[in-house]
């Protein structure tokens, strides 16, 4: 990567896998479970986070030698609120639909623990561009999960992806509903959720046994 | 009886931590022992409590569609609810503030053990989410958005208590290495979820009547439609 120096190119791997948001730091976990019974969903709550972390950090990081850092929470919680009000607007707009299936989690983004927490860790001390960076990395990390989640739980509790019959037609009885398959609903409710969080952490911490906690 | 109603309903049906997954961030690294986990689950019941009415009236005489009628008529149209997102949080945070003033200065005690979680509370999804879920199901009352505050911060306390006794216990057993500490957390939330679940039919007696709650619900309408679909088509293939 040549536009990038080795420590900034860290900045956006390390949250990818070794220091993810969600499996490791354990942030942001709250809108991130609801919303992951379909895929499309979890598409569009990453693309949202993407885009108020990767703003947000810039805009603290740009501020951070004037913001008293007594009142710093509710500063960086108006920035927050203004770029998630964009967002809002712009998916009531053009999708009204998938921001009704959202619902209050697009508000819930201001709270969402990942943006405090980077803004906290590493906007306030660091340059815009760093912090663009460190900002798009955990964004994706958080995105990453959040679109694994999204996926297992579609595919095999409705046997579609993004609304396509991938399994073939439950109806029909063609694909795998021709042998006997059937679609497990209880993937689609929310403490399932959780649940394929809880073993996507086991199968990361199996393959990286550094990462085990000791109780 | 409404009031008993929404209580009941925000601490077992909605919890937020079981239902709506509110909070988790906090519940899942405060949770640890159970004297903090009280603690911190009482600061909640409490800003819930303050938070979640004032909030109301701001949701009713200057956000919603139309409230600021009483301004005079000429303000009939204006519809202020794309602010409500920074209302609230800049409402929560105050108070959070505010509470935390008062209570340093009358009650050094409750303080010393509620302090330090009031500052981790203005960030904590249960709280705006108790507003925005306070706003998005239009509760009709003062008194009910106090009530269904209340209820919702009690909901997360018995959460957050049953978790860290939970995790108090099985610190002596063997979990899977790689398992142990977070994974372990979320599966057991996840089994608890879904003993949460059995309270959805207290109030409706067992009616299937869709809750107006958030994503999950309407997935599985859709499902329930889906089956529907599924059994005319095979009872149409039948007939033909």
């Amino acid at each position: 990567m040549g536009l990038l120096s080795k420590r900034d190119a860290a900045l956006l791997t390390d949250p990818l896998a070794d220091n993810n948001p969600i499996t490791i730091q354990v942030l942001g976990i709250c809108s991130a479970l609801a919303i992951t019974a379909e895929l499309k969903a979890s598409i569009v709550m990453a693309v949202s986070v993407l885009f108020v972390l990767g703003l947000g950090n810039v805009v603290i990081s740009l501020m951070r030698n004037i913001i008293p850092s007594k009142i710093r929470i509710i500063v960086q919680l108006i920035v927050v609120a203004t770029l998630v009000i964009i967002v809002d607007l712009v998916l009531k707009a053009f999708a009204y639909e998938l921001s009704k299936t959202l619902s209050v989690f697009v508000g819930l983004i201001i709270t969402n623990c990942i943006i405090m927490g980077r803004f906290e860790a590493f906007a306030l001390g660091n340059g815009p561009w760093r912090a663009f960076l460190d900002g798009i990395g955990n964004a994706v990390g958080y995105g990453v999960i959040l679109i694994a989640v999204g996926f297992f739980r579609e595919l095999l509790g409705s046997g579609t992806l993004l609304g396509f019959k991938v399994l073939g037609d439950p109806i029909e009885k063609t694909g795998l509903y021709a042998i006997g398959y059937e679609n497990n609903g209880f993937m689609l409710l929310s403490p399932m959720a959780l649940i394929v969080v809880g073993i996507l952490i086991w199968i990361q911490r199996s393959r990286n046994t550094s990462l085990i906690e000791e109780n | 009886m409404e009031h008993i109603e929404l209580f009941f309903k925000s601490i077992f049906i909605d919890n937020m931590v079981f239902a709506t997954f509110l909070g988790m961030c906090s519940y899942l690294a405060v949770s640890k022992k159970v004297a903090t986990a009280v603690g911190l689950g009482a600061a909640v019941i409490f800003v819930l409590a303050v938070t979640v009415p004032l909030n109301w009236l701001l949701d009713q005489y200057i956000l919603k569609d139309g409230a600021l009628v009483w301004l005079g008529p000429e303000y009939a149209d204006y519809d202020l609810s794309f602010l409500s997102f920074i209302m609230f949080i800049a409402t929560i945070a105050t108070m959070v503030q505010l509470v935390e003033i008062i209570v340093e200065k009358f009650s050094p005690s409750l303080y010393n053990s509620l302090g330090i979680f009031l500052p981790l509370i203005a960030v904590n999804c249960a709280i705006l989410g108790g507003s925005l879920f306070m706003q998005s199901r239009e509760i009709p009352s003062l008194g009910l958005a106090l009530t269904y505050g209340v209820g919702s911060g009690i909901g997360w306390f018995l959460a957050i208590l049953a978790i860290a006794a939970i995790r108090e216990k099985i610190r002596y057993s063997s979990v899977p290495p790689a398992l142990r500490g977070l994974g372990i957390t979320f599966i057991i939330t996840g089994l608890m979820a879904i003993g949460f679940m059995s309270f959805g039919g207290m109030l409706t007696g067992g009616d299937e009547e869709a809750k107006p709650a958030a994503a999950p619900e309407v997935v599985i309408e859709k499902v329930q439609e889906k089956v529907e679909k599924e059994v005319i088509a095979k009872n149409t293939k039948r007939i033909q």
